[in-house]
């Protein structure tokens, strides 16, 4: 049930972007929003004063928040004009040197659309001044899509706030969701320990949430982005714990008796956690309220089962099963109507729905060697599934981004697991760590 | 907590050799490259400015064992954003502690590093008594002792859990030491250990090394061992033996394995 990868024509794909596989029809049913992606050129951006120094923190993140989004052609800066505007007064009905709009609209540019604008210090505040004008259009005034301004400190990071408020704006033009705000949560392995570690959507900021001394691993996201459950060995044995993502603070939960309680998720309700549990002597799967009361089994089975997903939609559980390899299942509410969603060969696992429900990621090791994982796509209600990545290490653990869009994955193509980001289509591909061994990211609000 | 370089090297020096506790109260620790004005700081600030990172602490207790006696390694730096420590530790938080267990004296170097320079220091752990006598049921120390030299790994096949023969011969064995240890210390109690190789998800590991450690325990209590003194830890692939990508490795990272409990 191979879908026909679709070769995508050199005009939807930057020839920047170096593709290992041929687009199949899931992945772009996730990236394209409808309609070929419009050409867009971002002037780079000059600051007053004090704001000069931060401009390569702006700029730089300004471009690529636009890039990553995968909603542009990002016009290459090589084909600019000598000059560009930095305020809409400055805009002349023809130039020839970069001045007018029609500069951008014509060859070698072929802007679509114009980002410029520039940053000003002022009252000890940073303050953007940002426009996006479309380049077909006449007149200034008809041509403005965006004119506002936006306010950070007079610091990189007010930079970095203001670049991505101002990108988010503009993508959301082209109907694209915002990442401003998510977090991405992932497990640093250092020495014998691993922590469970928070960081922005691109790889700012990174900090550690737990600090158990022991192994904290496999963490989940409330749907809110408030709270984090994970698997914990601080007892001695793999237990629940939940945590407070703003503090860390740890919130009270009852383990029920076992050997193994692991593998935690949350409902799309947030209200219920599912989890793989050993108290029946096997691991299966079951489901309990946020502090551990109310356990009860859900599934009921001779194989091991682990990684219980409850779609967003509801109604379905995605989840992990031998007997023999491991393999990704479904099943109801209730544990009945388990079905086989992998076809049996290799081994499959960490089963991800897009927040629409429609969709599943994965990793399976079909078309490797034992062990050799890559990320994959699938349609459950067909069968169709797509390979977003190949012959690059080993990657797993992928998990949604909150505009369905993008994912986070974990990979040690470099030989050292790092985490890494990209468009479904496997295009704008960020590697987000450096420092340590990273696994297990999940993306959250 | 004084920092007194000279002073922790003499100590040092004078404890390994004369293989003594002489310095049992004085941990030898590193000086520190800025004044200390507070207590200890229990994280690294990544915002420490033009510090240079200072070792406040770093001491293992106790600081003379017995071979197969465990101690604490207890350590907290500040200013630094990569702290690690040699001997097979690696890389550690800012503030923390770990338990070891060597078999034989051994000195430990920690070392912090910060945007403003790096730092090191020493803890020493003394370890007294001979080797471990590998004599079948031979009476031989402590609990540890016995349970980390004369219980023998049942090894798995590939994402299996079956007791194979090899296994059912190290696990006969394993059944008579146990009786004997469950005899000579009765209020104890072996921990039954299920690990796995890197090859399978790290999730769908947990169940497997689970279920590895409840075979094995089945299979013991088949043989007369009591179960109520056999608790058993699924750490999937979390714990490996060895790291390396071939079949040896793999093969020798999925076992049962035992260690001591309460």
């Amino acid at each position: 049930m191979v879908s026909g990868k679709v070769i995508r024509s050199l005009l939807l794909i930057p020839f920047s972007i170096a593709l290992a596989f041929a687009q199949g029809n899931l992945i772009q049913s996730v990236i394209s929003k409808g309609g070929g992606k419009p050409n867009l050129a971002v002037t780079d951006f000059r600051g007053t004063g004090g704001a000069q120094p931060l401009m390569n923190a702006f700029n730089g993140t300004l471009f690529s928040d636009l890039e990553t989004s995968g909603l542009f052609n990002m016009v290459s800066k090589s084909f600019y004009p000598l000059q560009n505007p930095q305020r809409p007064e400055e805009l002349k009905p023809t130039s020839g040197q970069g001045m007018a709009l029609v500069d951008w609209a014509g060859a070698p540019v072929n802007a679509n659309w114009l980002a410029f604008g520039y940053n000003a210090a002022q009252g000890g505040q940073l303050v953007l001044y940002g426009y996006l004008y479309d380049t077909a259009q006449k007149t200034a005034e008809s041509a403005q899509a965006i004119g506002k301004r936006y306010f950070g400190s007079l610091d990189d990071s007010g930079a970095r706030k203001v670049a991505h408020e101002f990108a988010a704006d503009i993508i959301q033009k082209f109907g694209g969701g915002s990442l401003i705000g998510s977090h991405i949560y992932f497990v640093r392995e250092t020495g014998r320990t691993k922590e469970i570690w928070q960081m922005d959507y691109d790889g700012q900021n990174q900090r550690p949430l737990t600090h158990s001394g022991s192994l904290s691993i496999m963490p989940a996201v409330s749907p809110d982005g408030t709270k984090l459950a994970y698997t914990s060995f601080a007892s001695g044995t793999p237990k629940l714990s939940l945590i407070s993502t703003e503090s860390g603070r740890p919130l009270r939960f009852y383990n029920q008796e076992a050997s193994l309680n692991a593998t935690p998720s949350f409902s799309p309700d947030g209200k219920t956690l599912y989890y793989a549990s050993s108290a029946s002597g096997l691991s299966q799967i079951y489901a309990a309220n946020l502090d551990g009361t109310n356990f009860r089994r859900v599934s009921v089975s001779k194989a091991i089962q682990v990684e219980p997903k409850v779609n967003p939609k509801g109604g379905v559980i995605a989840f992990v099963a031998g007997p023999g390899h491991q393999q990704i299942y479904r099943m109801n509410m209730e544990g009945a109507d388990m079905e086989r969603l992998t076809n049996g060969e290799g081994e499959a696992s960490n089963p991800a729905w897009s927040p629409d429900g429609r969709l599943l990621l994965f990793a399976w090791t079909r078309g490797y060697a034992t062990g050799g994982f890559n990320i994959f796509l699938m349609d459950p209600s067909t069968r169709e599934y797509d390979q977003l990545t190949s012959n690059a290490g080993r990657n797993e653990n992928p998990s949604w981004a909150p505009d369905g869009r993008h994912l986070v994955f974990t990979s040690n193509r470099t030989g050292i697991f790092q985490i890494y980001t990209m468009l479904a289509d496997g295009s704008q591909l960020q590697r987000l760590t450096s420092s340590g061994v990273n696994r297990s990211p999940v993306w959250g609000k | 907590m004084k920092m007194n370089r000279t002073a922790g090297t003499i100590c040092l020096a004078a404890a390994l050799a004369l293989g003594t506790a002489a310095c049992k109260k004085k941990t030898p620790i590193a000086p520190p490259a800025a004044p200390i004005t507070s207590g200890n700081t229990d994280t690294v600030d990544p915002n420490a400015g033009k510090l240079k990172p200072a070792i406040l602490s770093f001491s293992v207790e106790p600081s003379s064992i017995e071979r197969g006696q465990s101690a604490t390694l207890r350590w907290s730096v500040s200013n630094a954003n990569a702290v690690s420590i040699d001997n097979g530790i690696g890389e550690v938080q800012g503030a923390g502690t770990r338990r070891i267990t060597p078999i034989e004296s051994t000195t430990f170097r920690l070392t912090a590093a910060g945007p403003n320079g790096t730092i090191s220091g020493t803890a020493t752990v003394n370890v007294t008594g001979t080797a471990p006598t590998n004599t079948g049921l031979a009476p031989a120390g402590t609990f540890e002792q016995v349970v980390n030299s004369q219980l023998s790994d049942a090894l798995f096949d590939y994402d299996g859990n079956t007791i194979r023969s090899d296994a059912q011969q190290a696990l006969n064995k394993d059944a008579e030491v146990l009786k004997k240890i469950f005899a000579d210390f009765p209020n104890r109690s072996v921990i039954v250990e299920g690990h796995c190789d890197e090859r399978g998800s790290a999730e769908y590991n947990l169940g497997l090394g689970d279920q590895r450690a409840s075979s094995a325990k089945a299979y013991l209590v088949q043989l007369g061992v009591s179960g109520d003194r056999l608790k058993t830890v699924s750490y999937g692939k979390e714990r490996p033996q060895c790291t390396e990508a071939n079949d040896d490795c793999y093969q020798k990272n999925r076992r049962a394995h035992f260690s001591a409990g309460q």
